[in-house]
């Protein structure tokens, strides 16, 4: 240690991180980015998110504190000696082991007993029975909408019968594909009942997608080769916005699907107006 | 622990083929990896700044872009398959290229043997193949620029169908065959560097050098290798099937029924879940195959420079080896919403928050390290001090990632983007500047200009806030990543404006980074001579030459008579005591 360490990269960090908290607070707040309007019944997730994110906010403010700190008190002096802590005494032991066991000890609570393991557990176990059936099948760049109809069973499909007119390759000859209503893929919205479980059954015909409706907090890929599931409650009216979220090709950036939610009855009556598969594909 | 043998043939003489070219010794191809390296870091950044033009200004013709990019950028507007391929190889060049074989390849070759007093690896012609198989496939993902539909273009995770069938997107085609064959080469180089690693440091450490008198840079690099030896076979397997099924009509991961284009494919039963597992089988572990390294490095450097010792070593090292074992346990947390069984995610969850205990441990302790110290500010400790900045706001919000519930909002969001760059990725580069700076003097044999690294350091470390910091606000508002404009969604065009910010952001950090390719280049030939030990540490390789001879050692090995981080013992003369210095020296 020869020359002393000048103040300023210590004055630095202290000031490039009490700025750039203030800063960021500032537009943040002045500009509302935050989680977009939760419009289903998975407030759960907020509650978790916004639990963690004081947690991890305190504890990035102490630890960049703390940093700039130390480099401000303590760069060096070549008349002082750094204080000498002898290595690997059991107290020391302790001391590092204890942030280390409080840090999970504080996640794992936010993460798993506000909620989050039961929320998991609802979202994939037993769909309700009285729920909304929607298909939703996609393909390079556009989501095909198909609901079951007044039986509210899914006709089968067959990757055979895939042609223009029949894009999901119905398979007509199935009672229970007659009264299916379906929209080719950019022809379609997807039209939800308020306050009712509404179950997505997601598949795609090319590559992965993944349908993530932001303000409803749901996301679930769809899978070649397999139907996943997912199902929420729609608690506000309104028009919003599907998107895909899973790399799919070169138009994956405007593959969107628009959600209208609407009361129950309005949205039956919209299916009753609508034609059958059985008139579309003989 | 006897390596004498090797001293017998020291002084043989060399050609300039042998010496600078098809060398054996450890320290040339330690710089053959940095430079590599560095040339692929300059390729990888400026990939970053045509997607960054692209999404700040979506949709406007800029036409110096068509005299660069040619075809992909016709009229001046990038087209959204080159945009593919821009982030596939951006994320491919920087994982891969820069911060695994650059930063393991530089550091592991260079400071195991002679941080553990070897005059060489165990095996010197493995290690010698290691690099040119590495620059075979630096080659191999070269010439996919130049081919008729472009580069790879399916995610750096090439999930399968997209990246099976030729045309779900151009840089489906060749592009995507020579990606995993440029990998499978990678795979090949990286396997034959991690056996070295991991032999040398078992058998050749010198006399007095037990397990627990290695520095912490050793013990980092010692368990990334065997990170890399358990993981990596895994995604050569799934390369060599995702060759088969694009070329062999084998359908491992495409299942039967797909209608591509209008067009039937012709496979049959395959599941493209499975690849996902055997990529995430890779791609978590080499998360920290990329950090460990890293930490390590900036350990060492921490306490060389705060004069103090490592605070709590031993648990340092354990819980660096608890992270290596963690994520060979916690892949699953790529997949929560992939459709694979859920309650697979709820296991991963508890694994995931798991690995977050021994991270914490770390960074508690480099804290406590600097804490009361008397720290010396050489760009090389900035740059350590900066990888912590980094690294926390990282570590915290994989808290987020790591609870399945939230992950389903903001799985595949510009939240995730902005949570690798600062864990991994920019903590990583962080980790490999402050390991330059810090061991050039050794490298070379000269001393980098500190101003100019001082300067460099704090325009990238600003930069890397203002660039990456916005992003966890676009993602928590729901911008979802890879999206080539965000012009399309209400809830993606509020952010237009700041994209823009972003992109000046990337700009002026980018061009940072010409003060260090200057200062790093110009110090090699003109820098001041370096002294053996400009730092006053204590490890090994301080105490032989600046650089160190061909063998490292004189005529005798070094022998270790202490740990690595005797700095500031009370009632020794100075504030250091090498590891050569003998116990009765001291004692009074």
């Amino acid at each position: 240690m020869s020359e002393k360490q000048s103040k300023f990269h210590g004055l630095l960090f202290l000031f490039f991180f009490i700025t750039g908290m203030i800063l960021s607070v500032w537009v943040v707040l002045r500009n509302g980015w935050w989680l977009p309007e939760l419009a289903s019944d998975r407030e759960t997730i907020d509650k978790i998110f916004v639990t963690i994110f004081i947690i991890a906010g305190i504890l990035f403010i102490l630890s960049e504190l703390s940093l700039s700190f130390f480099v401000l008190k303590y760069s060096g002096d070549p008349n002082r000696r750094a204080f000498y802590l002898p290595g690997n005494t059991k107290k020391e032991i302790l001391w590092s082991i204890l942030p280390g066991t409080l840090v999970v000890i504080i996640l794992e609570i936010s993460a798993e007993f506000l909620g989050g393991a039961s929320l998991w557990g609802r979202i994939y176990g037993e769909v309700p029975k009285d729920a909304f059936l929607v298909e939703i099948t996609g393909e390079q760049f556009a989501w095909n909408v198909r609901y079951p109809g007044p039986d509210g069973k899914f006709g089968k499909t067959d990757p055979k019968l895939i042609s223009t007119d029949n894009p999901l390759g119905i398979d007509i000859s199935d009672e229970a594909a007659k009264d299916d209503i379906v929209f080719p893929a950019g022809q379609g919205i997807l039209y939800l009942p308020l306050n009712r479980p509404v179950v997505f059954l997601i598949r795609s015909k090319d590559v992965i997608h993944s349908p993530y409706l932001p303000n409803f907090r749901v996301k679930q890929d769809a899978v070649p080769g397999m139907t996943t599931r997912t199902w929420f409650v729609p608690k506000k009216e309104g028009e919003f916005e599907l998107a895909c979220a899973e790399l799919c090709g070169l138009g994956h950036y405007r593959m969107k699907l628009p959600v209208v939610v609407e009361p129950a009855e309005k949205v039956e009556e919209w299916l009753r107006e609508q034609t059958p598969a059985a008139d579309l594909y003989y | 622990m006897s390596v004498e043998h090797a001293a017998v043939e020291v002084h043989h003489k060399e050609s300039f083929l042998t010496k600078y070219i098809f060398s054996t010794d450890h320290k040339t191809i330690a710089r053959q990896y940095l430079i590599t390296g560095i040339i692929w870091g300059v390729i990888g950044m400026i990939l970053s700044w045509f997607m960054r033009l692209q999404l700040a200004y979506p949709n406007q013709p800029m036409p110096f872009l068509e005299k660069i990019l040619g075809r992909w950028a016709e009229g001046g507007i990038l087209k959204p398959e080159f945009y593919v391929a821009l982030i596939t190889m951006h994320g491919t060049i920087m994982v891969f290229f820069l911060l695994t074989a650059g930063l393991s390849g530089t550091f592991s070759n260079y400071l195991i043997p002679l941080q553990i007093g070897a005059r060489d690896m165990a095996f010197p012609v493995l290690n010698m193949l290691s690099y040119w198989v590495f620059f075979a496939a630096s080659v191999v993902m070269l010439i996919s620029f130049f081919v008729q539909t472009g580069p790879a273009g399916a995610g750096w995770t090439m999930y399968p169908p997209l990246s099976a069938i030729k045309s779900a997107i151009p840089g489906a085609d060749v592009g995507a065959t020579l990606w995993l064959i440029s990998m499978g080469l990678f795979i090949v180089s990286s396997l034959l560097g991690a056996l070295n690693y991991i032999t040398t440091t078992l058998n050749y450490r010198t006399k007095g050098m037990s397990m627990w008198r290695l520095p912490i840079t050793v013990w980092g690099m010692f368990v990334t290798a065997i990170l890399g030896l358990l993981s990596f076979p895994v995604l050569l397997a799934g390369a060599v099937m995702l060759i088969f099924d694009r070329e062999f009509g084998t359908s491992f991961f495409v299942p039967g029924g797909l209608v591509v284009g209008g067009q039937p494919v012709p496979h049959e039963g395959g599941n493209p879940i499975l690849w996902q597992h055997l990529f995430w089988f890779l791609g978590h572990p080499e998360v920290y195959i990329v950090l460990l390294p890293a930490v390590s490095l900036v350990g060492e450097i921490l306490a060389t420079n705060a004069r103090k010792p490592l605070f709590a070593y031993k648990v340092s090292v354990g819980a660096l080896i608890g992270i290596g074992a963690l994520s060979m346990i916690v892949w699953g947390h790529h997949m929560y919403v992939s459709g694979m069984n859920p309650i697979l995610g709820e296991v991963f969850v508890i694994t995931t928050l798991a690995i977050s205990f021994p991270t914490a441990i770390l960074i508690f302790n480099y804290l406590v390290t600097i804490w009361r110290g008397n720290l010396r500010l050489t760009p090389g400790m900035l740059f350590a001090l900066g990888f912590l900045g980094l690294f926390i706001p990282g570590a915290l919000t994989g808290a987020f990632l790591a609870t399945a519930p939230v992950d389903i909002q903001l799985h595949d969001t510009y939240f995730v983007v902005a949570h690798f760059h600062f864990t991994m990725a920019t903590a990583a580069a962080f980790g490999m500047f402050a390991g330059v700076y810090h061991w050039f003097p050794k490298m070379f044999g000269r001393m980098m200009n500190d101003k100019l690294g001082k300067i460099h350091f704090w325009g990238t470390f600003i930069g890397v806030y203002l660039i990456f910091f916005p992003m966890f606000f676009q993602g928590i508002a729901g911008v979802p990543r890879r999206y080539y404009s965000f012009t399309e969604y209400n809830f993606t065009s509020q952010f237009v404006g700041l994209n823009k910010f972003i992109t000046i952001a990337a700009f002026v950090a980018g061009a940072t980074q010409l003060i260090f390719l200057f200062n790093f280049f110009w110090s090699m030939f003109k820098g001041p001579k370096a002294d053996k030990n400009p730092w006053k540490a204590n490890t090994l390789e301080w105490q032989t030459d600046s650089p160190p001879p061909h063998g490292n050692w004189g005529p005798e090995l070094p022998v270790v008579y202490r740990g690595p981080y005797e700095y500031s013992v009370p009632g020794a003369e100075e504030d250091y005591i090498p590891q050569t210095v003998p116990i009765k020296v001291e004692a009074k």
